[in-house]
């Protein structure tokens, strides 16, 4: 038995595609699912909105081209009004905005006030957490019931200084959409407060040291020294609390469902109410609001996105 | 050879065939799927009852039975229908139907209605019409009316109204004693909707009512004004609970069963909730919506439940016979009674259970609804009409010096849907 050895003829083997190229596309492999997912669940549904805002459609039969005539209706274009439950959600939704924002002073204070080491301040600091735990239609179920006129605490409070909303907090349609603010207030300063208070753990001591040593007490500390020293935490606060305004539906709909007399309609519950609720099924004119929401919420979001480019070319 | 092989063969196979479609004509097999959406508890041991019977009738026949949440179905039914439909399913009578049959999902079932045994549903037949034809079938219908404290009208001496002058003299009485005259909870809209169908048919009669549900008057029309100015008599004389529109209709309940409050424009659904509440019938009565204007009809507000077969049906003549069999007598006497439904059959050769609203529902609307049924505001007209209308009516009841602002908007609306 002899053993014969073969001599190599074959060249040295040729790598693959993918090991040669292995640098350039692992990082797409990587990006795809998110990509994909991103595509058909948001960038694909965005263009949809865009293409049935242009008919008309009931979501059964045959949609109908009608051009721009279901923005012409909205915003009151040509010789027709503008429509006033349009008008009524639009300026629903910056009252919302604007006050929606107190809840980041707010979550600040309350984060001050329980950045502190005493006995039990866990406890204190997690039931001062509890109302961003709970379901947002718990929390309008608790509040329509602290609103009731008559029996409920707040008409009894309100009383008691003899001042008195006629129709209750949520029947009353000059105040209706200040009560459900309210409500949405109660949650959003405990989201706030969280993220200050991881804020406040990454203050410098040093810095604060410092300016105690220049003589730095009180509202000058805060504003010259901690305030600074919390911008990222003010700009999460932020987004989150302009996100949640624009976003704000369940607590309409659980604590008034739009009225009295659709004086709580936002832009969000408008869209709702055309497009899918049981009297709706105008799905052009309920994607021809979306798409007037969406530009609204694009402006903010293109601040959102620059500003957090100019930070990262800062960073470097 | 061959040939009489071949023929022996066919002729054994047409037999075969001739025999199932015999058996088909006796007995029905496949599959039957329905979804309901008699999702409460006495609906639901209903509909399984019903399933229960049907196919004891037809052991042949598999029935798939879906029970789907009543308030979830009207907006799922789209999704049912349009992907791999169910054979039947429920609905609701009147315009309600309108994007189905415009679509093509329902089936036409004008063919049933033409059989004898559907004379005895002539009442609703004008509700489960569309385009002239029939797409459904009723199952179940209840009366509405004023249900109202009969301790308290004792107390204050009053009699049942029947016309406005001695409803407004017992308003007034009612009001003196310390009590509001009606308990309403117009946060979720409807429940103003039955009151403008009963002061509106009163005021301009049934056919009135409906060409404006139809679209076919303007809103700013005299008649309807009229019909508002009556309304009015009655929200100055402060008639009605305060702050109404923060409740919803069972809120408004306690203001009646303590005692707040003398009466409640109403279904009939509304008993089995006052007698949870602790009203005895000896406590509780109902009257007949009172005469406002002599010379037109009574027309009452009876909601009519129904069920239609999918156009999409995969197995037609078994979905049809379920049709039979629910509109039969037997089977209307039977879910109606009071341990089950407690409302009142559609077929006119059931029989009442022995309840006294039952009776009295019964006996109004089949002697005493001369101008017609209504099926109510939110299903008679236009869905997009029926809400914005309804935002307007609880407005009005609230702000009644708003009306001409939103009588305009209400004709705005109507000019862009029906035109």
């Amino acid at each position: 038995m002899t053993v014969t050895a073969v001599p190599d003829t074959s060249p040295p083997v040729e790598r693959g595609w993918y090991k040669r190229n292995e640098i350039a596309i692992t990082p797409w492999l990587f990006l795809l699912p998110a990509m994909l997912f991103f595509a058909v669940y948001v960038i694909i549904p965005i263009g949809q909105s865009f293409w049935i805002s242009f008919h008309q459609w009931d979501g059964l039969g045959e949609k109908t081209w009608v051009g721009t005539a279901n923005y012409e209706r909205l915003l009151g274009i040509g010789d027709q009004n503008i429509d006033r439950k349009f008008e009524t959600s639009f300026w629903n939704n910056i009252k919302w905005l604007i006050l929606y924002l107190l809840a980041i002073p707010l979550g600040l204070f309350i984060s001050l006030f329980l950045n502190q080491t005493v006995r039990g301040i866990r406890l204190y600091k997690s039931l001062f957490f509890f109302p961003f735990v709970i379901s947002q239609v718990v929390v309008g179920l608790v509040f329509s019931w602290f609103y009731l006129p008559n029996v409920g605490l707040f008409d009894q409070m309100t009383g008691f200084f003899g001042f008195q909303i006629k129709g209750g907090m949520l029947g009353n349609p000059d105040w209706a959409t200040y009560g459900i603010i309210m409500a949405g207030l109660w949650p959003q300063t405990a989201y706030c407060m969280i993220l200050y208070l991881t804020g406040l753990n990454a203050v410098d001591p040093e810095q604060v040291e410092a300016a105690r040593l220049d003589g730095a007490k009180g509202w000058k500390m805060l504003w010259y020294v901690i305030i600074p020293q919390l911008k990222p935490a003010t700009f999460i606060a932020f987004v989150v609390t302009i996100i949640g305004a624009l976003r704000s539906f369940d607590l309409i709909s659980v604590m008034t469902n739009g009225g009295p007399f659709g004086s709580t309609r936002v832009l969000s519950f408008y869209m709702f109410e055309e497009a899918l609720s049981e009297f709706g099924f105008r799905m052009g004119y309920g994607s021809a609001i979306a798409v007037v929401l969406f530009f609204i919420m694009l402006g903010f979001i293109i601040y959102f996105l620059w500003s957090m480019y100019q930070d990262e070319k800062g960073g470097r | 050879m061959h040939s009489i092989k071949t023929s022996f063969a066919a002729l054994a196979a047409a037999s075969i065939a001739a025999s199932a479609a015999m058996a088909d004509g006796h007995a029905l097999s496949g599959d039957l799927k329905i979804i309901s959406d008699m999702s409460n508890p006495a609906p639901r041991a209903v509909m399984e009852g019903m399933v229960a019977d049907f196919k004891e009738m037809h052991p042949d026949l598999n029935i798939e039975l879906t029970i789907v949440d009543r308030e979830a179905w009207k907006t799922q039914i789209r999704n049912a229908l349009s992907a791999n439909p169910p054979d039947v399913v429920n609905w609701y009578a009147a315009n309600r139907m309108k994007p189905y049959v415009d679509a093509g999902l329902f089936a036409d079932i004008s063919d049933l209605w033409a059989e004898p045994e559907f004379e005895a549903l002539a009442s609703t037949k004008g509700a489960m019409t569309l385009d002239g034809k029939q797409w459904g079938v009723p199952y179940t219908y209840y009366q509405w009316g004023v249900y109202y404290r009969k301790d308290i009208y004792e107390e204050l001496g009053l009699e049942e109204p029947a016309t406005w002058e001695e409803e407004l003299a017992n308003c007034q009485a009612i009001l003196d004693s310390g009590r509001k005259c009606y308990t309403i909870g117009s946060k979720f809209l409807w429940t103003a909707g039955g009151w403008f169908d009963y002061i509106n048919s009163r005021t301009n009669g049934y056919d009135f009512h409906i060409a404006l549900a139809s679209g076919e008057v303007e809103w700013t029309d005299d008649r309807v004004k009229q019909t508002f100015a009556n309304w009015r008599q009655l929200i100055d004389m402060g008639a009605f609970i305060d702050d109404h529109q923060t409740y919803s209709w069972q809120e408004a309940m306690p203001f009646m069963v303590n005692g707040e409050a003398a009466a409640y424009l109403m279904g009939n659904f509304s008993v089995a909730a006052f007698r949870e509440g602790g009203l005895t019938d000896d406590q509780l009565d109902f009257y007949q919506f009172p005469v406002i204007n002599p010379d037109v009809d009574y027309a009452e507000d009876a909601p009519t439940d129904t069920f239609h077969i999918a156009s999409g049906a995969q197995n037609m003549d078994a979905a049809k016979e379920f049709l039979r069999f629910v509109t039969s007598a037997d089977n209307q006497t039977k879910i109606n009674s009071g341990d089950a439904l407690g409302q009142l059959p559609v077929n006119a050769n059931s029989s009442i259970d022995n309840d006294k609203f039952l009776a009295e529902g019964f006996e109004m609307l089949s002697n005493n609804a001369g101008g017609g049924i209504m099926q109510f505001f939110d299903r008679d007209f236009d869905a997009e009409m029926a809400s914005v209308g309804m935002e307007g009516l609880q407005e009005f009841m609230v702000f009644p010096d708003n009306l001409d602002d939103i009588l305009a908007r209400l004709e705005e609306t109507r000019q862009r849907i029906y035109n």
